[in-house]
């Protein structure tokens, strides 16, 4: 436990004396608080707008884990098929690198035309989109990455291909498959505060921050900010987790056990 | 039993293999005849290029003959895989690092069907013929090149096979850790009573193991020599000391002088375009 603090302590005091020297320069320099707002005018509206941001924040979470279940099962989905049939990888492997390299926020409007500003569907949507992507091509890949000495191996014991899917080609998959959904963590979050600067319901941290900021009230913008940000680490901590409860086998985790 | 004894493991007859590389056609397999019999440990030694590892996977079913019939156990090589009559070891140990070392050996049982309990006995069982017990629950990658070379052998042996296909299983390691497991594999060798098909590009490797030595020639792969290895068994450390050993080591180099053959430019573009320079066939 000791080493642990010990192994932590720099990164925590430089967040602390980030904080402090922020807090010093904002006074000191006598910063504008529209432009930079101290920590504790954030914390103090953390505290204020508390109600208000728990429901915006719930809501925005929502869409963003709505989203990421959506666009997980559509990608590993079509991985499973795609990886199945080297056709069906040759035709569509190239559009999905294609469309994973566009900023897919971009079709942000065109998603609340469809499905609705005001519904967290749209929201959804463009989270599933910037998901999608990554676990699709990144599933493909890994389903695929079983080298040649390793299916010869399972053809020397006449293995059935759902045999060699279970016990080699999932297996091979899983690093390819946790690193995909670790960037889609971050991403739809991103996709759903994003999504909501261009229309939605008000009780989301999108809106609160856009709507906040324009009234220039910027320590409520900062702490709908934190909130989203604290989200985002959040899940993606948890998927850090599963990893290593699913794979503590992989090259990652081997210093650490 | 309807076969004797005597009848050959591995019954290889009149195979030829052409390979197909961007539209022209290589014969790498020229007319091979060989029969193994039960208990045999053969070494196919040969020039890289001979196709020794082409007809070690042709007798595990890996790849096809162009011509010719290979029989396993009696039985048409295909067969003999479907009914997992044969354990095969790479030259890469082909390891999962997901599973554990214990894991890792009860693979072919779980392919196979074979209960846990079961699974879990006969792992261990061969865990301990190879010298692993210590390291069960290890991960391969905490394991060295040679420990993971004998969990691939222990793996290979699990299913108890008739025949043991190995593709330059320690042409990986370095000289002190090869002899090491030559000594081990030998003494796995007597204990199962398994055929060993070996095949190697190292001479002393080929005559310490074997009780035949097949020797090959390039392009096309023929055989040219078999030599029987007559030194006395059980082999160990001191083996490698005896004059006979020296005298087969020679007699064998000499054999794969003899299968290349004369290097002329004109030797060179006949073998280039597949055509017979010498045969020199003496089985």
């Amino acid at each position: 436990m000791m080493r642990r603090l010990g192994y932590y302590a720099p990164a925590i005091a430089v967040f602390v004396g980030g904080l402090v020297a922020w807090e010093l320069l904002v006074r000191g320099l006598e910063i504008e608080r529209f432009l930079l707002p101290p920590p504790s005018d954030i914390a103090g509206a953390l505290v204020g707008e508390w109600p208000v941001l728990v429901e915006a924040g719930t809501n925005t979470l929502i869409e963003a884990l709505g989203g990421f279940a959506i666009g997980l099962v559509a990608g590993l989905v079509v991985a499973f098929a795609t990886a199945r049939f080297a056709l069906a990888r040759g035709a569509l492997m190239p559009f999905a690198i294609a469309a994973n390299a566009i900023p897919i926020i971009a079709f942000a409007p065109i998603m609340n035309n469809w499905f609705g500003v005001t519904s967290p569907v749209s929201k959804m949507m463009i989270v599933a989109m910037l998901v999608f992507f990554p676990v699709m091509i990144n599933t493909v890949r890994g389903l695929t990455s079983a080298s040649p000495a390793t299916l010869e191996l399972m053809r020397s014991y006449a293995a059935s291909e759902i045999t060699v899917l279970r016990k080699v080609r999932i297996p091979a998959a899983l690093p390819y498959f946790f690193t995909a959904i670790r960037v889609g963590a971050t991403l739809s979050l991103i996709g759903a505060v994003v999504g909501e600067y261009f229309g939605g319901s008000s009780r989301a941290l999108g809106r609160f921050i856009v709507e906040n900021a324009s009234f220039l009230r910027f320590a409520e913008a900062w702490a709908a900010i934190i909130i989203a940000a604290s989200l985002g680490i959040g899940f993606y901590l948890i998927i850090i987790g599963l990893e290593r409860v699913v794979m503590p086998w992989h090259e990652s985790m081997r210093e650490r056990t | 039993m309807t076969r004797s004894d005597s009848a050959p493991v591995v019954d290889i007859r009149g195979i030829y293999k052409e390979f197909e590389v961007d539209g022209s056609r290589t014969l790498a397999l020229d007319g091979i005849d060989l029969a193994i019999s039960p208990g045999e440990f053969v070494s196919l030694i040969g020039p890289s290029g001979c196709g020794k590892s082409t007809l070690l996977r042709l007798i595990g079913d890996l790849t096809g003959p162009t011509r010719g019939s290979i029989e396993v156990n009696g039985k048409p090589a295909r067969q003999a895989r479907s009914d997992r009559d044969y354990g095969m070891v790479f030259q890469a140990p082909v390891l999962f690092d997901w599973r554990t070392i214990e894991a890792n050996v009860q693979l072919p049982l779980e392919i196979v069907g074979v209960g846990t309990d079961e699974r879990r006995r006969r792992a261990s069982e061969m865990i301990d013929l190879v010298e692993l017990s210590e390291f069960g629950r290890h991960h391969p990658w905490q394991l060295s090149g040679g420990m993971q070379q004998r969990a691939a052998i222990a793996r290979a042996l699990v299913i108890q096979p008739k025949l043991l296909l190995m593709d330059e299983p320690f042409g990986a390691l370095d000289e002190m850790t090869r002899e090491r497991m030559n000594s081990e594999l030998l003494r796995i060798w007597e204990r199962t009573g398994t055929t060993v098909v070996f095949v190697t590009h190292s001479i002393p490797e080929a005559v310490f193991l074997s009780s035949r030595v097949v020797v090959m020639s390039a392009r096309p792969g023929r055989l040219t020599h078999v030599i029987g290895i007559d030194l006395p068994r059980p082999r160990d450390e001191s083996t490698r000391e005896l004059d006979r050993y020296y005298e087969l080591v020679t007699e064998v180099r000499e054999a794969l002088k003899a299968g290349r053959g004369p290097v002329t430019e004109e030797s060179e573009m006949a073998a280039e375009f597949g055509a017979r320079v010498s045969p020199e066939h003496t089985p």
